[in-house]
């Protein structure tokens, strides 16, 4: 009796549960009889659901309608659930005896009896609750719960425990852990063994009966074997006799794709690729004509002793070394690592920039232009010019033989009587010194009272002359250091020409000198309107040209004739700054220097014949071959040209030989010689050959650099001029001093 | 008058060079396929002897190759493969997009791929011409074997260099056609002579590289492959001229299993790298035979010194002959057990480092054993201990060098550059003076040596201190004169002194040799503008050359001096 009671228990127990879970169990109720009826409607509700799919599809043409057994199933749910009631009640019944007696005819009748309420749902033996599934909440207040069939309550059992109560009882009964609340009865039941088992069970998501088989063998409705019978009488489709067109459409598209090449067929694995044979078996040589073009990389330079991990110590840095090098610039660095010792090959670590440089390398391969480079490899040697030999063009100056001293300013000019015989020298310290050659013994001074800027002797032996400029005078000077003949010839040409043309109102004044000066053997006196720079004498002797260079005014250049004491002036036009005047040895041509170039006037005709471009910056001073085809012009930049009035217009010969500007140059009367003196202290002397053969050019060679003056307020010679016969040379300079070279 | 008026640039220079950038429109290239097809091709620019011509007038600076090289890639079929790479990356990043994975996965096997065998046998038309040109292939490959795994490259190609690297050093080992090392702080530099070509590569040392951000692998990769090639090919020839199996085999290899087939492959190229066994030959010969030079009757002295020369590589390559070396475990393995077997000697290592050992520490026949480190505890008696620089050195100097200055804890002397050949004028370290004694025979010991370098500075201060001599008796004569002069000038009561005359000892070499001095000095005044300027670039340079050697000249003899003071202090 326990035993049953305890069963039914278990059913409403469980019955209560699917109801909480799943509302559309107990289906098949009506096909099974089973006492645990809520395991097997549970089972057959799944696998309906999970074939109603399959079943409807199956079915669909025999069924009359879904809805219909839709219906039953609704009404056999409910069926069920009354009969859930059923058993409820009856539990319930045991306690509450309310229901006693019926409940006692029941249990003698057994399993049978069970059996029958089961099917029979519409008997409903003992509800408890009445009031069916609502809320609690709604009898909350009341002493009861629903009423029974007569209307009379049905009272819920009496309650009053308390929060101590059930504390108590929790403490102490040994069975509170399995006892439930149930709340629409408003009553405790204690679970018993079984019903513990299975809540367990469930909670596992096991089955909640022990003896079933989840696994047993399941019969293959639809299986690979053909049956006798169709499944369904259903005729085949059309379409499962016809080729279907959206697959033909896909293969349609898959074959014009490979049609028009964009799908290819697999690729035949090609393992040629990293498979290596003898490339070269064959050489071409057709191929090697397309290389004519082609350069082949310059190798990358093989590395130094520097480049070592144990260089000598020499190779090393020092600190300065090494500052420079971290601040250089790495394009301007020599190296482009810091060479570095170790003592052992274990420490040497790895290189840092090595990816870089390989890098580099590569960027060099591809990007960098190549070019075929000529290398210019010349032995030096090869490149000084053959000159002959200057021992072969002897004689010319070599050393310092004598030193003229007794002036105490700068020497600016300096003259050698055609003789030979005497050197007059003009000085900044306003005197003039006539000095004997050979014994370098000063035989007379005049003193002139400024400082000589020019000084000329006159190239005419048979008298014996001097022109002294300075200031805005040029002095006519006899020194009498002659034989009686030569002076009484020279008195001749001073005196003779007493008469006197009346001046134009710029021109010069010519005037003579009284007393002190007389006495010294200054003749004449004639004052310019401006500063004289320079005078020059014809070579007959009777001529003497001025020198007052101006920028704005054409009153440049005097000419002045000493036997009749008379000056013209050549020119009506300025054309330029005049830095000096020379006549030509033997013809009538006059030769004026500007800054940058030399003319040539005919004085016969009174025309320019030549203009010469003197290449350079600002001609200091000119000097004409004593043939007069030649002439050279020294400048302030360092350069001497040399022309050829018969080849051209353009130097024939520049000669940078100088380090700085050049104040002097001059001719040899009689041997192949000219010279030019420089600020730099030098005075270089060379050999240049004029040939009678036009077609010939003259021969150029510098034979000698003299040395001997002391650069002074950096001006080192200032005048040069040579001895009419011998291969002398003499050089005035700041120095105060006056040498010869022979 | 005639004809159509002449345009501007559309004859001459101007149409010979085209900018890269036309170039690039008229190829169709993208600029990265450009610059592929430019490193493969070998294609480089050109620099225009006029540069405005050719740039129509203006200044800016440009790229120009030459239209006929451009022209020539118009016909490159690996063009045409460059474009179906393009259009494969373009399909497959749309079939991504699209995520059909179908189609990638079709895409993928349909890959266009390329070969560079035509490009090889187009630019080195002949064996030689790539031989040349190997260097940089060379240095590539092995920078790229010491590359680790991580992505900067594909797997693959670390692999192949690797494989090519090993083939190569084998090649050497079994041709004995390694002629320098040289440890340099960048790696280790090798010089062969192949096929009379004499090739130099750059290893860097075994360490992991620290990669830079600035150096685009891309184009590091393009030169790769292509030298990859380029080696592959080469060494396959080179394999074959020496009647070697190509790719290479083991001597006495293991007999293949079948399954085991791949690991066994895999030893082999292990076997291989580690450069002990000797390769196998195609056929067996027992011994190669020299190719004896046959006597020509004419200038017999120049066939003598080659025969000399010939003799003397023979002994270099015979060097280590006999000898067993043993390498410590801290010593670089490949570098030292390559260029023992160069030269013929036999070399071993810890079996733990690496496959490939032949004998082990204990063996009684080992004449070298190879330590780096400053002491070892346990030493064997019938060995020299020496450091790795010994066997460089050895190998520089072309004879056995003494290994007194190598042992173990030992400084060493300077590891000198093999490279380095010194001229007239040059300045030679003295440790290379050293060597080169030591080559010519001789036997100098130390001291001598010592005292002949003192000897010949001591000469040298004499020469100058003639000079100097003489210069100041002039001197001194001139002083004399000027004084006199300036007494003579100033003070007008002269001391009139009479001095007995020296005799003055004319010099007529040294009077010679002015003159000839001053005749050069008056012929350089009288040279031309251009030549002046070539002829001082030239003087300058040489001067500079002389300054660099004094000053190193200079800094050593400080640094011998500080040594020597050194020493003397220590000795006190």
């Amino acid at each position: 009796m326990e035993e049953s009671s305890s069963n039914v228990l278990s059913s409403e127990k469980s019955g209560k549960m699917k109801r909480t879970k799943k509302r559309n169990k107990g289906e098949g109720d009506d096909e099974e009889e089973q006492v645990f009826n809520f395991n097997k409607p549970a089972d057959k509700g799944d696998d309906d659901e999970d074939l109603s799919d399959s079943e409807d599809s199956v079915y669909s043409g025999l069924e009359d309608s879904g809805s219909d057994s839709e219906e039953r199933e609704e009404g056999s749910h409910d069926d069920d659930d009354d009969e859930d009631d059923d058993d409820e009640d009856d539990a319930d019944g045991e306690q509450s005896q309310q229901t006693e007696d019926k409940k006692k005819g029941s249990e003698g009748e057994d399993e049978k009896k069970a059996d029958e309420y089961e099917h029979d749902s519409s008997d409903e033996e003992d509800i408890r609750n009445t009031v069916g599934n609502i809320p609690m909440e709604w009898y909350k207040d009341f002493p009861h719960i629903g009423y029974d069939l007569d209307g009379k309550k049905i009272y819920k059992p009496i309650r009053n425990k308390d929060e101590l109560d059930d504390f108590l009882d929790k403490m102490e009964n040994p069975d509170y852990w399995r006892t439930v609340h149930d709340k629409q009865t408003e009553s405790d039941i204690v679970l018993s063994d079984e019903q513990v088992e299975l809540v367990k069970r469930l909670q596992r998501g096991q089955f909640g009966d022990v003896s079933f088989n989840e696994y047993q063998p399941s019969v293959e409705f639809f299986s690979n074997e053909v049956m006798l019978h169709p499944v369904t009488n259903r005729p085949a489709d059309k379409r499962s006799f016809i080729p279907s067109l959206t697959e033909k459409e896909k293969v349609s598209k898959l074959v014009h794709a490979i049609k028009m090449g964009w799908i290819k067929p697999r690729r035949v694995e090609d393992d040629s690729r990293g498979r290596y044979y003898d490339l070269w078996a064959t050489e071409d040589s057709s191929i090697l004509a397309q290389h004519k073009m082609h350069l082949p990389a310059p190798k990358i330079p093989l590395p130094g002793h520097q480049e070592s991990y144990n260089p000598p110590p020499e190779y090393l840095f020092t600190d300065e070394e090494r500052a420079l090098w971290e601040q250089q610039d790495p394009s301007d660095r020599k190296l482009p690592f810091v060479p570095k010792k170790f003592s052992s090959l274990r420490q040497v670590p790895a290189f840092p920039r090595f990816i870089h440089e390989r890098f580099e390398r590569c960027l060099d391969l591809y990007l960098c232009p190549r070019q075929r480079k000529m290398r210019v490899n010349v032995n030096p040697e090869d490149l000084i010019p053959k000159l002959p030999k200057p021992k072969d063009l002897q004689p010319f100056p070599t050393t310092q033989s004598l030193v003229y001293r007794g002036h105490s300013g700068l020497v600016r000019s300096i003259s050698v009587s055609p003789s030979g015989q005497w050197l007059a020298s003009g000085s900044d310290d306003g005197s003039v010194r006539f000095w004997e050659v050979c014994s370098s013994r000063c035989v007379k001074t005049v003193q002139v009272g400024g400082a000589v800027k020019s000084i000329a002797w006159n190239p005419n032996p048979s008298v014996c002359l001097l022109a002294v400029a300075l200031d805005s005078v040029v002095l006519i000077v006899s020194p009498s250091l002659a034989d009686k003949q030569v002076i009484s010839a020279s008195e001749r040409l001073l005196a003779g020409q007493q008469e006197e043309e009346p001046s134009e109102g710029a021109g010069p004044v010519w005037s003579e000198t009284e007393g002190e000066e007389l006495s010294q053997g200054i003749r004449l006196k004639i004052q310019h309107p401006k500063a004289v720079h320079q005078v020059a004498w014809h070579a007959k002797g009777d001529y003497l040209a001025s020198v007052m260079p101006d920028h704005s005014s054409n009153l440049q250049v005097f000419i002045h004739q000493l036997s009749r004491r008379r000056s013209q002036n050549p020119f009506r036009k300025n054309k330029g700054l005049v830095q000096c005047v020379s006549f030509h040895p033997v013809r009538p041509y006059f030769f004026v220097a500007t800054q940058r170039s030399v003319r040539i006037y005919n004085l016969v005709k009174q025309e320019m014949t030549k203009k010469l471009q003197a290449n350079s910056k600002w001609i200091s001073s000119m000097a004409v071959h004593p043939g007069g085809d030649h002439v050279i012009c020294g400048s302030y930049d360092c350069r001497l040209s040399w022309f050829d009035l018969d080849l051209s217009t353009k130097p024939y010969k520049m000669l940078r030989h100088h380090k700085k500007a050049v104040r002097g140059v001059a001719y040899h009367r009689s041997y192949p010689l000219f010279a030019s003196a420089s600020d730099d202290g030098s005075v270089i002397v060379c050999h240049g050959t004029v040939y009678n053969d036009l077609l010939q050019n003259p021969l150029i060679v510098p034979v000698k650099v003299l040395r001997g003056h002391v650069i002074t307020h950096d001006l080192g010679v200032l005048d040069v001029t040579f001895h009419p016969t011998q291969p002398w040379i003499f050089s005035s300079g700041a120095d105060a001093t006056i040498r010869l070279f022979t | 008058m005639g004809g159509l008026q002449k345009k501007k640039f559309e004859r001459g220079a101007a149409t010979n060079y085209i900018t890269r950038n036309r170039a690039r429109k008229k190829l169709m290239l993208s600029l990265p396929d450009f610059r592929r097809l430019c490193i493969l091709k070998g294609i480089y620019p050109h620099e225009p002897k006029h540069k405005k011509k050719v740039n129509k007038g203006s200044t800016a600076p440009r790229t120009f190759y030459l239209m006929k090289d451009i022209r020539f890639l118009l016909h490159e079929p690996i063009v045409g493969k460059f474009r179906e790479y393009k259009i494969f990356v373009r399909k497959l990043k749309k079939a991504y997009g699209k995520t059909e994975w179908s189609t990638v996965e079709r895409l993928r096997e349909n890959k266009p791929t390329y070969k560079l065998d035509h490009i090889i046998k187009e630019r080195y038309p002949s064996f030689i011409d790539a031989l040349r040109d190997i260097d940089d292939a060379l240095c590539m490959c092995f920078l790229f074997s010491t590359f680790a795994r991580t992505g900067k490259c594909h797997v693959q190609t670390i692999q192949l260099c690797r494989r090519l690297t090993v083939e190569w050093m084998n090649y050497v080992i079994a041709s004995r056609s390694l002629r320098k090392v040289f440890i340099s702080i960048k790696g280790i530099y090798y010089q062969a002579e192949v096929m009379g070509q004499l090739i130099t590569w750059l290893v860097p040392y075994q360490f992991s590289h620290d990669h830079p951000t600035d150096v685009d692998y891309r184009v590091m990769a393009t030169f790769t492959e292509f030298y990859t090639t380029l080696l592959g090919f080469v060494n396959f020839r080179l394999y074959h001229s020496l009647n070697l199996l190509y790719p290479p085999k083991v001597c006495r290899a293991p007999k293949l299993i079948p399954g085991l087939q791949s690991i066994l492959l895999f030893l082999i190229e292990q076997k291989l790298s580690a450069l002990s066994a000797s390769l196998a030959r195609v056929v067996s010969s027992a011994e190669e035979e020299e190719a004896e030079l046959d006597q020509f009757p004419e200038d017999m002295e120049k066939m003598e010194a080659r025969e000399k020369e010939q003799k003397q590589q023979e002994a270099q390559r015979k060097m280590f002959q006999g000898l067993k070396f043993f390498l410590n475990r801290e010593v670089p393995r490949e570098s030292l057990a390559f260029v023992i077997r160069c030269f013929g000697g036999e070399v071993s290592w810890d079996k733990s480092i690496c496959i490939g050992s032949t004998y082990d520490v204990t063996d009684e026949t080992i004449t070298h054993h190879i330590v780096d480190r400053p002491n070892i505890d346990k030493q064997y008696i019938n060995r020299y201990y020496i450091q790795p620089q010994w066997v460089y050195d050895c190998v520089n100097a072309k004879i056995l060098l003494p290994v007194e200055d190598y042992f173990i804890g030992v400084t060493l002397p300077p590891h000198l550059s093999p490279f380095v050949e010194e001229k007239e004028g040059d300045y030679v370290p003295p440790e290379k003076l050293k060597i080169m004694a030591l080559q010519r025979g001789e036997n100098p010991g130390v001291n001598e040596e010592e005292e002949e370098d003192e000897e010949e500075e001591e000469d040298d201060n004499a020469d100058e201190e003639e000079d100097d001599e003489e210069e100041e008796e002039e001197e001194a004569e001139e002083k004399n004169l000027k004084e006199m002069e300036d007494q003579r000038s100033q003070g007008k009561s002269l001391q009139v002194k009479v001095t007995p005359g020296k005799v003055k000892v004319e010099n007529p070499a040294r009077l010679e040799q002015e003159e000839k001095a001053e005749e050069k000095r008056l012929a350089i005044m009288m040279m031309k503008k251009k030549e002046k300027y070539l002829y001082d670039k030239i003087m300058f340079g040489k001067k500079r050359k002389v300054r660099e050697a004094n000053k190193l000249a200079a800094k050593r003899k400080a640094h011998d001096d500080a040594e020597k003071a050194k020493k003397k202090k220590a000795r006190k």
